[in-house]
């Protein structure tokens, strides 16, 4: 039985109950039981319309901790979060495990350590494994081996075709029955517009999207970075923009026609920011993603055949950076999420050709992420939602949220603590990062999963 | 005792910044000067009785082939043989790299047996920039995927100079698979550092984005060549017709083929060039290959001298031996 946590005089941000302000949060059994407003200007807890007359938040005389029976058990540990942001803990909808069969690029283990040590509570995990994920059998593994092994939640995502192969629906009923929560061939895109339709169709039955990852096949054949001045200068081969956007463009009228839950993958493009929006408009059921790498971090990261930056999609271009902090703005992505794809250094040690794509994302995302707000181009809330409490949603996940009665996941952060990024750090077993020596402002600093507490060094 | 000594005299730099020579885009014109002249003075050993000068004795070169080339591979083993150093050749059927040993280890391995010169030809754009990093050894790019060959592009320049006296204001004409090639590449990189006016003639398939570089793109050839001084053709490569990027070899050649016709909308004097090997009736009539204006055999034997004067540079960095 997890002790009973209180975390005193942080800044809330809940944006599934509109709240931000300075308060405590009291943990019980691993659940959350209470937030209350500190003493202090009044002010400095808002509530947003609708969820104001909620009890939530206590106001008047029920603002003492007090007033509450656990604040005086001696087992009753305190967190002091004075100046520090407290946060549902992140809900990151796209990782790659890798077990089972890779396990020497990532377990379920090191990969959910790394989660939380990156502030994220719950992860998804791609069906890419080996055997991939398309069966009630392996969706069981993975969920028996994260109840043993795992440091966070998880929640398997499983494949759309048997095989990954693009050819026959995958089990959906049985696999949702042994604890799927979406669908994807990640990596692996179903380049038959019919099998794409007919999985649009057949899911709606169970309510859970189709998470696509957009990239034509025939358009972006032997392409390894983006397509443009660079990959001609570095006599690369290049993927297009538009081997994204057409895909995208694809699987959004698939989406309108069927009716069907659409979920874009990593979003890397002006063109798909911009075919989303114009979908969203009309009312089609679509949302979307994007990853930090694709908002931080331009091409020019593969300049000297750095393995390390080679990813699918590809880094792209200033602009495509633009369009993307336009669209987290505006809405039209609703979620940031790693991509987390570690590799094993060896692998990565290759032929730029050959070297596999992916970036090991868990332990940097919310740093990368938070320049955002500390530029003014999204509010903490507005990030909150979008790394923890929309793909909850989107997902039908019990988590990304601070409510009383929710699981205690909770995130610590400190927005100017500045950690600089060390490789050979990582607690995930993939190096694979672009950003190794960066210096980046705000990081986790303590993340609680179901009431268990893990610091990183809050008091260094 | 070559000439090497009278083109150094003057100049600001005596040998090459970098131990290797990975590529033509990051070095600069005075290296590019230096290279030219130092092989000037071998071309003259070349002419000799004895074609050999001690310069190198005692150092090891190794030709690391993981691709098929005959021509290149060659140069450069007679290159390395005319300064005296031992001469090691891997080629891919026989080593270890197809019983699945990595890049690295072995490059590791060839250090270990202690190579001063790795001459790297390789598919992937990037091998020999990755290799000299784990290498103590000078590395030499022989040619690396669709990046770059900067000694062709080296050979190239002097042939050019040889005829012409000068690099920088000439219309030089690139002709062809602009897209794969990396002897286009370089040479790009190269004339456009001396200034010359480039130009790209080919299928909008296979020609690239070069902008940035300030080349002109004609997809009609007869304009393209028009009063150019210099002609560049490109080897096609068969494997292209199948993945759409021209139709067919007969409608190639009927739109950037060069014959004696094409040939005429150039200047007089102009220089026709390919870097080998060709195919005949695909890219480049017989005619023109064998024509007056054609040097295409002069820039073989020009391949060894600049080759040698690569890795005299390298090695004492041209201030001792």
């Amino acid at each position: 039985m997890p002790e009973d946590i209180l975390v005193k005089n942080g800044r809330i941000i809940d944006p599934s109950q509109g709240i931000d302000g300075i308060g405590d949060i009291l943990i019980e059994g691993g659940k959350i039981v209470k937030i209350v407003r500190q003493m202090g200007p009044p002010e400095s807890l808002r509530l947003s319309g609708a969820e104001s007359d909620r009890a939530t938040v206590n106001k008047g005389k029920d603002n003492s901790l007090k007033n509450y029976r656990t604040a005086a058990l001696p087992h009753c540990r305190t967190i002091d979060a004075t100046g520090l942001y407290v946060l549902p803990g992140l809900v990151d909808m796209h990782v790659h495990l890798r077990e089972p069969g890779f396990e020497h690029k990532e377990t379920i283990k090191t990969g959910t350590m790394a989660a939380v040590k990156g502030g994220i509570t719950s992860v998804c995990c791609m069906p890419n494994t080996n055997p991939v994920n398309d069966n009630a059998v392996i969706t069981g593994f993975i969920v028996r081996k994260a109840l043993e092994d795992g440091m966070c939640s998880v929640y398997p995502i499983g494949a759309i075709t048997k095989g990954q192969k693009g050819e026959e629906l995958a089990e959906f009923g049985m696999m949702i029955g042994a604890g799927c929560v979406a669908f994807s061939d990640d990596g692996m895109p179903v380049m038959n517009s019919l099998i794409m339709r007919r999985a649009l169709e057949y899911s709606r039955m169970f309510g859970i999207p189709i998470i696509s990852h957009c990239e034509d096949l025939n358009l972006s054949e032997g392409g390894v970075i983006n397509e443009g001045g660079l990959s001609a200068t570095l006599g690369l081969r290049g993927i297009p923009a538009v081997a994204e956007d057409v895909m995208v463009a694809r699987d959004i009228m698939l989406a309108e026609f069927t009716g069907g839950k659409l979920h874009i993958a990593h979003v890397s493009t002006e063109g798909s920011v911009r075919l989303i929006r114009q979908a969203k408009e009309r009312g089609v059921n679509v949302t979307a993603e994007t990853c930090p790498h694709y908002f931080t971090i331009t091409e020019d990261g593969v300049k000297g055949y750095n393995t390390n930056a080679k990813v699918n999609p590809p880094l792209r271009t200033q602009g495509d950076i633009e369009a993307i902090e336009e669209g987290l703005r505006d809405g039209t992505i609703n979620v940031i999420a790693t991509d987390h794809a570690p590799h094993h250094r060896d692998e990565k040690l290759r032929e730029f050709d050959k070297a596999p794509s992916g970036i090991s994302g868990l332990e940097t995302s919310l740093s990368l992420s938070l320049r955002l707000v500390h530029e003014g181009i999204l509010s903490m809330s507005q990030l909150i939602e979008k790394m923890a409490f929309n793909p909850a949603k989107i997902l039908g996940l019990n988590a990304g949220t601070l409510k009383t009665g929710s699981d205690a996941d909770i995130t610590i952060v400190d927005m100017d603590r500045e950690f600089k990024v060390e490789p050979d750090k990582f607690i995930s077993k993939g190096k694979n990062t672009p950003f190794e020596g960066w210096v980046l402002k705000g990081m986790p600093v303590i993340t609680i999963c179901k009431g268990k507490i893990f610091d990183w060094g809050i008091d260094e | 005792m070559f000439n090497i000594w009278r083109a150094s005299r003057n100049r600001m730099i005596s040998g090459l910044k970098s131990k290797d020579l990975l590529g033509i885009k990051d070095i600069s014109v005075e290296e590019i000067d230096l290279i030219l002249d130092t092989a000037s003075g071998f071309k003259d050993v070349l002419g000799r009785d004895i074609k050999k000068v001690p310069a190198l004795r005692g150092k090891t070169t190794v030709n690391l082939f993981f691709e098929p080339s005959t021509r290149t591979r060659t140069s450069f083993e007679l290159a390395a043989k005319r300064l005296s150093t031992d001469v090691i050749n891997f080629s891919v059927p026989t080593s270890s790299i197809v019983k699945g040993e990595s890049l690295i280890d072995t490059a590791l391995t060839i250090q270990a047996l202690g190579a001063d010169f790795v001459v790297i030809r390789h598919s992937s754009s990037g091998v020999p920039h990755m290799l000299s990093r784990y290498l103590g050894a000078s590395v030499i790019n022989a040619g690396d995927g669709t990046n770059e060959h900067p000694t062709q592009a080296l050979l190239d320049a002097f042939t050019i100079k040889e005829r012409k006296g000068r690099l920088s204001d000439l219309k030089i004409a690139i002709v062809g698979d602009v897209l794969h090639s990396r002897v286009a590449k370089s040479n790009i990189y190269l004339l456009t550092k001396f200034n010359a006016d480039i130009r790209l003639i080919g299928p909008p398939t296979l020609i690239p984005d070069m902008r940035g570089y300030g080349v002109e793109v004609f997809y009609d050839m007869d304009d393209g060549l028009r009063d150019v001084d210099v002609i560049m053709m490109l080897r096609i490569q068969m494997e292209r017709q199948g993945k759409g990027f021209f139709p067919s070899t007969m409608e190639y050649f009927k739109y950037w083929g060069l014959d004696m016709g094409r040939l005429k909308l150039a200047k007089r004097d102009a220089m026709v060039m390919h870097p080998g090997p060709m195919n005949r009736g695909i890219e480049i009539s017989s005619d023109a290959i064998g024509c007056p204006q054609s040097v295409i055999l002069d820039q073989v034997t020009n391949g060894i001298a600049v080759r040698m004067a690569v890795m005299y540079l390298l090695t004492g960095r041209g201030e001792s031996a």
